[in-house]
C-alpha cells in the first residue's frame, strides 16, 4: 500500500502574542456558583480563532463547567461570555454556533450512524440532497462509510467515538467543544486519535476547545493550555512554556515530573539570583531568575532530564554541583530514572537516556556520584 | 455454569407458594368448562357458558364500557403521568419539589375507599352528572401516579447528555422530547399505559363510588351478579379476562427477550469486528 503524504509542515501560529489580535471566544470575569460551591471563580480567558485550546485540570476544577457555559447548558452566575464579538447571554444551546462532542458520546441509540450525523443538519432545515452529501463527506472524513446503516450499539468504542466526532463536526460549528473525548479509548487508539484530531483541526481551520485531565493529551494536541485548579486558571501558555517555565509550584508539579528545592533568596544581581537551600546546606545559582527580591522565600524547580549525574566531580564551571548517592534506579527502557539521595530526607530524580545497551551500568546502586546542572536549567518559583 | 441441585426444601416452598397463588384461578378456569349449572359439582366438559355469555347483552355492554374507560383513562393517565415524571426527573431542585413528589406518590398508598369517596364528593359538589366520564376521570387520577412512578424510574436510568446533545445540535426542547427522549423512555411509557389499563380494568371500589346510571363496568357487573349467586357464566368471563392478561404478559416478555438477544448478538459482532 502506498504511503499517504503527510501534508504540509505546520506553520507557527501565535495570535495571542499579537496585541492587536481580537479574541474569538472571551470569558470576562465569569463566576459560576452551584449553591455554596464555587465552580468557576471570577475567571477571564481569551481564545483565538483557529486555536486548539485545552482546559486542563483534575476533577472538580471547573473545566467542564466552563465548557458547559459556552455550550449554553449552564448560565454564568456573574460575568459575560462572548463568541465572535456576540454576547451569548440568553441564547439557548440550540441557537449557539458551537457543537459539542460528549464524553459519553451521547449517540442517539435508536438512530443509525447516518441519522445521527444528519440530525443536526435536519434541524437547520437543510435540503435532503445536501444533507446526504454532507453526511457522506463526514463518513469519509472519519472513515466509517461501511457502517452508515449500523446502530450505535453495533459499533466498537473507537467507532462510536468517530461517529460522535462526525456528528459534532457536521454542522461546521464556529467552535468544536470536546469533553474528555478520548477518555474511553485504550492508549494506542488514543494516541492515534490525538494526531487525527490535530490534523482535522488544521484541515478544517476551526477553533477547538478540549477539556481533559490528561496532561500528555493536552500537551500533544493543544496550541495553548489553561491549567485549572479550584475554579481558577493557574497559567495559560503554550505546552512548551508551561513545561519549561511554570509560574507556580502547582503548575510545575501538575505537569510532568519535577525536583523542588525550597529555600531563601540570598542574593539578587540583575536577572541572576542565588538561593540558599536549607536541606542541602548550600547555595544554588540561577541565571534568568526573573523578578525576585532578596530575603524572600522561594523554591528552585528543575526537571529530572536536565539533571546530569557523573562519577567524577565535574570541573568547576558555572554549573551547580551537589554530591549524592544512588538510592534507586528505575529502568524504563528508553531512559532510566535515578533516585539520588542528597540528604537524610531528600532525594532528587535524574533521567538518563539509555544511549548504549544495558550490559554494564556505568553508575549503579550505592555509588557516590555528583549531580550537576546548568545555571539556566531551572526556574525560581515564588508562588 | 455449575448445575446446582434443587433441595427438597426449595421444591416444597415452590409448590406451596405457587399453589397458594394460582390454585383459586385454576379452579375457576376448570369450572368455567363445567356442564353443570351447579358451581361446585362437576357435570362434564362443556363450552356452553361461553356461548351463553355471547348472548348476554348486559355482560357485553359492561365489558364494552370497561374497555372504553380503560383505553381513555390509561391514555390520559399516561400523558399526564409522563409529564409529571419529566418534571420530577429533569427540572432539578425547584421550589416545592418535595411536596410535589410526595403528592404524586400519596394516591399509591391512599385507601381506595377514601379516594372514591372524595372523588364522589367532588363530583357532587360540582353538580356533575355521574356516569362514564366521571369514572374515567377518577381512573385517570389514580392511574396517573403509577405511570409517573414507572416513567420516572426509566428516566432516572437515562443518559441526560442525549437530550443535551440534541439541543446542542439545534433541536428545540419540545422537539427534543419527541425525537430523542420519548423513543428512549417508550418501554417505560408503554408499561405505564399497560399498568394504568389493568388498574382501570379491575377497579371496583372507585368505579362504584363515581358511577351513575347507565355506566356499569365489568367488575361492578360481576360483583352484583355474584351477590345473586355464582354462575358458571361468571367463571367464563373471568377465564377470558385471565386469558387476555396472560397473553399480554407473555407477549411483552417474549418481545423484551428477543430484543435483548438481538442486542447481545449485535454487540458481540461489533466486538469481533473491532478485533481486526
Amino acid at each position: 500500500m502506498a504511503k499517504k503524504p503527510i501534508g504540509p509542515v505546520r506553520r507557527a501560529f501565535a495570535p495571542w502574542e499579537d496585541p492587536n489580535a481580537i479574541p474569538f471566544i472571551e470569558f470576562r470575569n465569569v463566576t459560576k456558583r452551584f449553591g455554596d460551591f464555587v465552580a468557576v471563580d471570577n475567571l477571564s480567558l481569551s481564545i483565538y480563532e483557529r486555536e486548539f485550546h485545552a482546559l486542563l485540570g483534575g476533577s472538580g476544577c471547573g473545566k467542564t463547567t466552563m465548557m458547559r457555559m459556552l455550550a449554553g447548558f449552564e448560565t454564568p452566575t456573574e460575568g459575560q461570555i462572548l463568541l465572535d464579538g456576540q454576547d451569548l447571554a440568553g441564547i439557548p444551546p440550540y441557537k449557539r454556533p458551537v457543537n459539542m462532542m460528549f464524553q459519553s458520546y451521547a449517540l442517539f441509540p435508536h438512530m443509525t450512524v447516518e441519522a445521527n450525523i444528519a440530525f443536526g443538519l435536519k434541524q437547520d432545515g437543510m435540503p435532503a440532497s445536501e444533507i446526504k452529501s454532507r453526511v457522506d463527506e463526514m463518513l469519509r472524513l472519519v472513515k466509517l462509510e461501511p457502517f452508515a446503516k449500523r446502530k450505535p450499539h453495533q459499533l466498537s468504542g473507537g467507532q462510536r467515538q468517530r461517529v460522535a466526532l462526525a456528528r459534532s463536526l457536521a454542522k461546521r460549528p464556529k467552535v468544536l467543544l470536546l469533553d474528555e473525548p478520548l477518555a474511553a479509548l485504550d492508549k494506542k487508539l488514543r494516541e492515534e486519535t490525538q494526531l487525527e484530531l490535530m490534523t482535522l483541526q488544521e484541515d478544517l481551520r476551526m477553533t477547538f476547545l478540549i477539556v481533559t485531565h490528561d496532561q500528555e493529551e493536552a500537551m500533544t494536541v493543544a496550541d495553548r493550555i489553561s491549567v485549572m485548579d479550584h475554579g481558577h486558571i493557574r497559567q495559560v501558555a503554550t505546552p512548551g512554556e508551561i513545561y519549561e517555565t511554570p509560574n507556580s509550584r502547582f503548575v510545575a508539579e501538575f505537569i510532568g515530573d519535577i525536583n523542588l528545592f525550597s529555600g531563601q533568596i540570598s542574593e539578587v544581581n540583575e536577572n541572576d539570583a542565588r538561593l540558599f537551600c536549607t536541606v542541602l546546606g548550600q547555595h544554588i545559582d540561577i541565571q534568568g531568575a526573573g523578578k525576585v527580591t532578596a530575603g524572600s522565600n522561594a523554591a528552585f524547580a528543575i526537571r529530572p532530564e536536565k539533571v546530569r549525574i557523573s562519577l567524577d566531580k565535574p570541573e568547576p564551571s558555572n554549573a551547580n554541583v551537589i554530591p549524592g548517592e544512588v538510592w534507586d534506579i528505575a529502568y524504563m527502557g528508553d531512559v532510566s530514572i535515578y533516585h539520588i539521595k542528597i540528604a537524610e530526607t531528600e532525594t532528587v530524580r535524574a533521567v538518563v537516556a539509555n544511549t548504549t545497551r544495558l550490559v554494564e551500568r556505568p553508575i549503579t546502586w550505592d555509588d557516590k556520584i555528583w549531580l550537576s546542572w546548568d545555571r539556566d536549567a531551572g526556574v525560581i518559583l515564588t508562588k | 455454569m455449575e448445575q446446582r441441585k434443587i433441595s427438597w426444601f426449595n421444591i416444597t416452598s415452590l409448590v406451596l407458594g405457587f399453589s397458594f397463588l394460582y390454585l383459586p384461578i385454576v379452579i375457576l378456569v376448570i369450572y368455567s368448562f363445567n356442564a353443570s349449572r351447579l358451581v361446585t359439582v362437576w357435570g362434564g366438559f362443556s363450552t356452553k357458558w361461553y356461548v351463553s355469555l355471547l348472548n348476554n347483552e348486559q355482560m357485553l355492554d359492561a365489558a364494552w364500557v370497561t374497555l372504553r374507560i380503560g383505553f381513555t383513562s390509561a391514555t390520559l393517565a399516561t400523558i399526564l403521568g409522563t409529564l409529571a415524571a419529566m418534571v420530577l426527573a429533569r427540572q432539578g431542585r425547584f421550589f416545592g419539589r418535595t411536596l410535589f413528589s410526595g403528592m404524586i406518590y400519596a394516591p399509591l398508598v391512599m385507601p381506595e375507599v377514601i379516594l372514591g369517596l372524595s372523588l364522589l364528593l367532588l363530583f357532587v359538589a360540582m353538580d356533575q352528572a355521574r356516569g362514564f366520564w366521571t369514572i374515567m376521570i377518577a381512573h385517570t387520577t389514580f392511574a396517573m401516579c403509577y405511570v409517573a412512578v414507572v416513567v420516572q424510574s426509566r428516566l432516572a436510568g437515562f443518559d441526560k447528555s442525549l437530550e443535551e446533545a440534541a439541543m446542542d445540535l439545534g433541536c428545540p426542547p419540545v422537539k427534543t422530547f419527541f425525537h430523542v427522549t420519548l423513543p428512549q423512555i417508550l418501554p417505560g411509557v408503554a408499561a405505564g399505559w399497560m399498568l394504568a389499563f389493568t388498574l382501570s380494568l379491575d377497579d371496583l371500589v372507585i368505579a362504584s363510588f363515581t358511577t351513575g346510571p347507565g355506566a356499569t363496568t365489568l367488575p361492578m357487573k360481576i360483583y352484583s351478579q355474584v351477590r345473586l349467586g355464582v354462575t358458571p357464566e361468571i367463571n367464563a368471563v373471568c377465564t377470558i379476562l385471565v386469558g387476555i392478561v396472560t397473553v399480554g404478559v407473555i407477549t411483552a416478555s417474549l418481545i423484551t427477550k428477543r430484543q435483548q438477544l438481538q442486542r447481545e448478538r449485535d454487540e458481540r459482532m461489533a466486538f469481533a469486528a473491532n478485533q481486526h
